[in-house]
């Protein structure tokens, strides 16, 4: 990346979060007439397939803990442990990511809690340039 | 159409061979099926080999180039933890379409130590960790936290899977380990992805396993008392659910498979007298109970906690200790089942014997996702 790229500020850890830098970051979906919604850009739905009928639509900032994963042994150099999280969005779409705030004890985790998105910086991790990102994260609903 | 049979089937015991090459373990395990099927190389019409550590690399034509060139045809194959029955599965149908009457099947890893799963694509910065884990152990724990959120499935019934399998390995002695481990011993192993400890997580072993598929015809000519018949070949892929791209969805694709499987095989669930299926982890194996029909829905952990699944219950499931003791060389699994299978109906597995099966089934979930399973017949 660009020196441009620093000065436009924090980039967005996937194609699909978007006002990365601004004050109203939020996910994107690509929502089908069939009703099924995707992350990321594509031209067919895998549902029905249908060709490029798929249009871009922002997902809700609140949602529903479907499952979880404690993590306790990762990748080298990934910190452990932490949440691994699939949300169900408020109006649809599901995502996968860290539950943060939350005790990593499955007493303290319950199926269906409440839960915000919230964005943050991508834990200090950099590009090989030196970007720094903007990440979303799940945490319980305010 | 002719019917297919196994007419030799072997595997080698699982462990770490660092001083073989894939091609070595894999033409061991062929000229083990060619002398189980009493038949040579030279007697072989097309090759189909399994292996995907290498799946670029014409593998099977190497596996030739250790035991006999006879310029026959090779496809090699690559479908993640489906990539040996699926390798078994283009065996067959080339004699079930009547191209040819006498082939052979290779499924074969070498595997490195440590955690499978992809960290993330490469671009940017690493996701791991950061939009949770693609780990296998974590991508199979939360495909088991959905049946707990379900059923109330718990930690416990999850690990009792893994005493189990580690029970039947003691039986096993191609098994990598023959090692008894309680309840909690289990449990109290080093956590890796809640609810999967180490002990729930299969083993990364270097395997090799191989059949030989023949026509009717040939099966007469060559005698049927050994033979097993194949009743049913199925491959399915992941059909659209809600969560499946952020969420692999084991189930529907097992689902799928085994009705198809049993409408071919013209049996039900109730017909089969033991099952090797895909306990790539100890959270697994609980979803298959009941994707594979064994019990209804929401049964499947009175069905652990009450043994019904163990050697000597009403449909014991992995009495070769499954990939959790026996071990998972990926490319191999998938052939290995089978043999497994095939060894029980041809009433040669010795201590660990299943008494009075007619009928078996294998089954393997490669994630992203394919299912392969087969359903075996005791012929004599």
């Amino acid at each position: 990346m660009s020196e441009q790229a620093k000065d436009e500020g924090p980039l967005p850890v996937v194609s699909w979060l978007k006002g990365a830098g601004t004050n109203d970051p939020y996910l994107e979906g690509q929502k089908c007439e069939c009703g099924a919604i995707f992350l990321g850009e594509r031209n067919n739905c895998s549902s029905c397939g249908a060709r490029d009928q798929l249009k871009p639509t922002r997902l809700s900032n609140k949602g529903k803990l479907y499952v979880y994963s404690i993590v306790h042994r990762s990748f080298p150099g990934i910190e452990v442990p932490y949440i691994s999280a699939i949300v169900d969005l408020d109006g649809g779409g599901t995502v996968k990511g860290n539950l943060i705030n939350v005790e990593p004890d499955p007493a303290k985790i319950q199926f269906d809690m409440p839960v915000d998105v919230v964005f943050d910086d991508a834990l200090g991790r950099k590009d090989k340039d030196g970007n720094s990102y903007i990440s979303y994260f799940f945490q319980p609903a305010a | 159409m002719s019917d297919v049979y196994v007419m030799g089937i072997d595997m080698i015991k699982f462990g770490r061979f660092p001083d073989k090459t894939v091609p070595q373990l894999g033409a061991t395990a062929a000229l083990m099926a060619l002398d189980d099927a009493g038949l040579t190389i030279q007697d072989m019409q097309a090759l189909y080999c399994g292996n995907l550590g290498q799946a670029s690399a014409m593998v099977g034509q190497r596996v030739l180039q250790e035991i006999g060139q006879t310029g026959i045809g090779v496809v090699n194959c690559a479908n993640a933890c489906a990539t040996g029955a699926t390798a078994f599965r283009e065996a067959w149908m080339s004699v079930k379409a009547g191209v040819n009457d006498v082939v052979l099947a290779v499924g074969v890893e070498q595997m490195g130590k440590g955690l499978l799963g992809g960290g993330g694509g490469a671009a940017g910065i690493p996701k791991e960790g950061l939009l949770g884990s693609g780990t296998m152990p974590a991508v199979f724990a939360e495909a088991g936290m959905e049946h707990s959120r379900n059923y109330g499935t718990t930690f416990e019934q999850f690990a009792k899977v893994s005493v189990k399998n580690h029970h039947h390995s003691t039986l096993n002695p191609k098994a990598m380990y023959q090692i008894e481990t309680p309840l909690e011993t289990v449990m109290n192993a080093e956590m890796i992805s809640y609810p999967n400890t180490k002990l729930m997580c299969s083993v990364n072993v270097d395997g090799a396993a191989a059949a030989v598929l023949v026509s009717e015809k040939k099966a007469r000519e060559l005698g049927m008392a050994r033979a097993v018949r194949v009743k049913a070949s199925v491959l399915t892929s992941d059909p659209y659910s809600d969560r499946d791209l952020v969420m692999p969805d084991v189930n529907a694709v097992t689902r799928r498979a085994a009705a198809q499987a049993y409408e071919m095989a013209g049996i039900g669930p109730e017909d089969i007298g033991l099952v090797e299926l895909h306990d790539c982890f100890a959270t697994a194996e609980i979803l298959h109970y009941e994707n594979l029909g064994l019990c209804k829905d929401g049964e499947a952990g009175r069905m652990i906690d009450d043994g019904e699944v163990a050697l000597g219950g009403r449909i014991p499931v992995n009495v070769s200790g499954g990939l959790l003791s026996k071990g998972h060389p990926l490319g191999a699994t998938g052939i290995a089942n089978i043999y497994e299978v095939s060894t029980h109906l041809r009433g040669e597995a010795d201590k660990r014997q299943v008494e009075g099966a007619r009928f078996g089934m294998t089954h393997v979930i490669g994630l992203g996702s394919a299912c392969g399973i087969h359903i075996l017949e005791k012929v004599a």
